[in-house]
């Protein structure tokens, strides 16, 4: 999933921002191998013509089965800079002269598919950047709240239930309302993610403390000190085996509710703006009712997004399971 | 009889402070462990009873300094020197840790879940730097069998043995580096009753072996009765009464001790329970403990003299002391073997 996100302009056929004219809301494409006569011609789609329904204005899409595109593989389509840096214009696949939406495309003739990739990258890794700086944080202060306790432990634990006494959503958009509109992408994204992570932060600090107070309570630290071990030897010994492989889980957790967040503050237009595009963005195209019953492959994105919150979450129970120790052998 | 002490404890007291609101003002202090003295001779043991919460672990792990102490002494004696443990800083107590160690009560929290057999036996060993490689191994190897466990689990996690078994672990543990006192807090307590014996039994067995000199802490009575050559009770930090085992079994001198006595199931149905019938009541709080004699509140013999004024902890018999006001008067009923 980061592969495809990382790669994204070489999987997409179509550049996000690209405006097919003549190809507004179209549905899916459906990818043929047999043409009308019924005869093998291999991965093609057809050409598109439309008709305006002149009582609704909606444009009613028929293919022409006598125009056959075929699907090209590696084939060399719209120029695009990977990563910013290198000139390229490789695509993994395209239909040639013709059209292929694999998810339909929207109001302004724009590929959802190419879109929905382009997305995953800002959502996904402002979901894990998020995440590493809300453990950083959380793993710090939570760290140094359990370790050494007393004043430091009770200022931040006072801290945290603040911050988690406000109403998250709320907090979100009051912040991310302020961040002002004419800022660069890779600025409103790096201020995103923070507003993203002074919220999540504040239940890693109370879990590491927690688990660092119930780790120091047990015989076995008290077995090391007895036998004279330094509290370098008890941290890196016996401590940090345990806490990591607790962090890990919990970062894994903790990723969806990233993405979720980015996702629910750019669908209220508030996270990500055009023309950068992420799930949220997308699903604000969206939210208009009659726009999902006429174009219900608008809401592709939230499937991703649905499917990615999911695989997290399976991974961090796999995880779960793996680091429990009675599970070993 | 009675070798050379190894271990004198005096005037023993550790109190934890009561913390409350933002500033963490002392509010009081949990008196866990009262001016209390002890002395265990070279080779003996000493069990140390007392209800939960009366102080025994405070107590045992103030004398491993694994716990700052507030005030006392815990006099060492060790080739033909007496070192005062309370007074050595932390870097000075390196050099001792290597003769002091505890086996715990749970068998679970006691052993790292992440580690294996070999690491847990090996640690006081590689933390003290006595052996490594082969000789480590060796050891290891050793002390496992010494302690009954078979040698090719060594490279298993504690999560696959057994209450007793982990105890066994956490004997070898405390065994490997060669320990003149080992601290038994509640070591047994955990386990089945036949599991008990067996462990007890095992403890016996090296003590005899290798000389050890055994601190050994138990809620009840019946578990110290066969291992203790000294018994000394404590009550919400204080010590009441002390004496050599059989002398403290049939001739309680101390009402506590004999509530204690009573609580101790026998098997024989023709012998009749003495009055009290077990002990009533609960532990007071040792932050805020009853004026005068602690126990009274809970006493059956208790009189005006006990709710207002401590009583002394006074000699009463050869190695038998007792802190009770009326210790002279009292016809207190011990077990009859
Ligand atoms: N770290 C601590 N901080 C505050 N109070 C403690 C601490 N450890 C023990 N105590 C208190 O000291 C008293 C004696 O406890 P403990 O030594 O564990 O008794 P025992 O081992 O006889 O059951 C108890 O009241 C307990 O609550
Ligand atoms: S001093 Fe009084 S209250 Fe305390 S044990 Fe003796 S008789 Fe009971
Ligand atoms: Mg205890």
């Amino acid at each position: 999933m980061y592969f495809l996100a990382f790669t994204y302009e070489f999987w997409t056929p179509y550049r996000a921002v690209t405006q097919h004219q003549g190809f507004v809301n179209t549905p899916p494409t459906p990818i043929r191998f047999f043409d009308a006569e019924g005869s093998f011609v291999g991965p093609f789609v057809y050409g598109l013509n439309y008709e305006l329904n002149l009582d609704t204005f909606e444009r009613i899409y028929t293919e022409d089965t006598n125009t056959i595109h075929r699907i090209r593989f590696f084939t060399r389509g719209e120029p695009y800079r990977f990563w910013g840096r290198l000139d390229m214009d490789l695509h993994f696949f395209d239909a040639g002269e013709g059209k292929v939406f694999l998810l339909g495309a929207d109001a302004l003739g724009r590929d959802v598919f190419s879109r929905i990739l382009t997305a995953s990258r800002i959502s996904l890794t402002i979901g894990l950047v998020g995440v590493l700086l809300s453990f950083f944080l959380g793993a710090t202060l939570g760290g140094v709240s359990g370790y050494y306790g007393g004043l430091v432990d009770i200022v931040i634990m006072r801290i945290t239930e603040i911050l988690s006494a406000i109403p998250q959503i709320p907090l979100w958009i009051a912040l991310a309302a302020i961040v002002p509109i004419d800022w660069p992408v890779t600025r409103t994204y790096f201020a995103i993610t923070i507003i993203l992570s002074t919220m999540t932060w504040t239940g890693l600090a109370r879990a590491v403390r927690a688990k660092l107070l119930e780790m120091r309570e047990q015989d076995y630290i008290m077995a090391a000190k007895i036998a004279g071990a330094s509290d370098i030897r008890i941290i890196y010994d016996h401590l940090l085996p345990g806490y990591i492989s607790f962090l890990i889980v919990n970062i894994t957790i903790a990723i969806p509710g990233m993405i979720l967040g980015e996702t629910a503050l750019s669908f209220l237009g508030l996270g990500i703006r055009p023309p950068a595009v992420s799930w949220g963005t997308l699903l604000e195209g969206a939210q208009n009712i009659s726009n999902i019953a006429l174009y219900p492959w608008l809401l592709t994105p939230a499937l991703f997004v649905i499917v990615t919150v999911l695989l997290f979450n399976f991974v961090g129970d796999g995880l779960r399971d793996a680091a429990d120790p009675f599970k070993e052998l | 009889m009675g070798g050379s002490s190894l271990l004198e404890v005096r005037g023993l007291t550790k109190y934890f402070p009561i913390e409350k609101g933002l500033l963490r003002r002392v509010v009081g202090h949990v008196r866990a462990v009262d001016h209390v003295s002890l002395s265990i001779s070279k080779g003996r043991t000493l069990g140390l009873v007392g209800e939960s919460g009366s102080g025994k672990t405070t107590l045992g792990r103030c004398v491993l300094r694994a716990i700052d102490l507030t005030a006392g002494e815990i006099l060492f004696h060790h080739e033909g020197k007496t070192t005062d443990l309370a007074q050595l800083s932390r870097r000075e107590m390196r050099e001792f840790r290597k003769h002091l160690q505890m086996i715990f009560q749970d068998p679970y929290s006691s052993l790292d879940p992440r580690k294996t057999v070999f690491d847990i036996v090996s640690e006081p060993l590689r933390i003290n730097r006595i052996a490594a490689g082969k000789a480590l191994e060796d050891r290891v190897r050793t002390v496992l069998e010494l302690v009954g466990l078979d040698v090719r689990y060594m490279k298993r996690f504690p999560h696959a043995f057994s209450g007793g078994q982990r105890q066994r672990i956490g004997i070898a543990r405390a065994l490997s580096i060669n320990p003149q006192l080992i601290v038994c807090d509640e070591a047994v307590s955990a386990l089945d009753v036949s599991v008990q014996a067996q462990i007890l039994n095992l403890l016996k067995d090296l003590q005899a072996d290798f000389d050890l000199t055994y601190l050994f802490i138990a809620h009840d009575l019946s578990v110290v009765e066969h291992v203790s050559d000294d018994v000394a009770v404590m009550y919400v930090g204080k010590l009441v009464e002390k004496a050599p085992t059989q002398e403290l079994f049939k001739n309680p001198r101390h009402p506590y001790t004999e509530a204690l006595l009573s609580a101790i199931p026998r098997p024989d149905p023709d012998r009749p329970l003495p009055e009290t019938g077990g002990i009533e009541g609960e532990l007071p709080d040792p932050a805020n403990p009853p004026p005068g004699c602690y126990f009274h509140p809970r006493c059956p013999y208790a009189e005006q003299i006990c709710r207002e004024r401590e009583p002394p902890l006074v000699e009463v018999g050869p190695g038998h002391t007792s802190a009770c006001h009326f210790v002279d008067e009292l016809e207190l009923q011990g077990l009859e073997d």
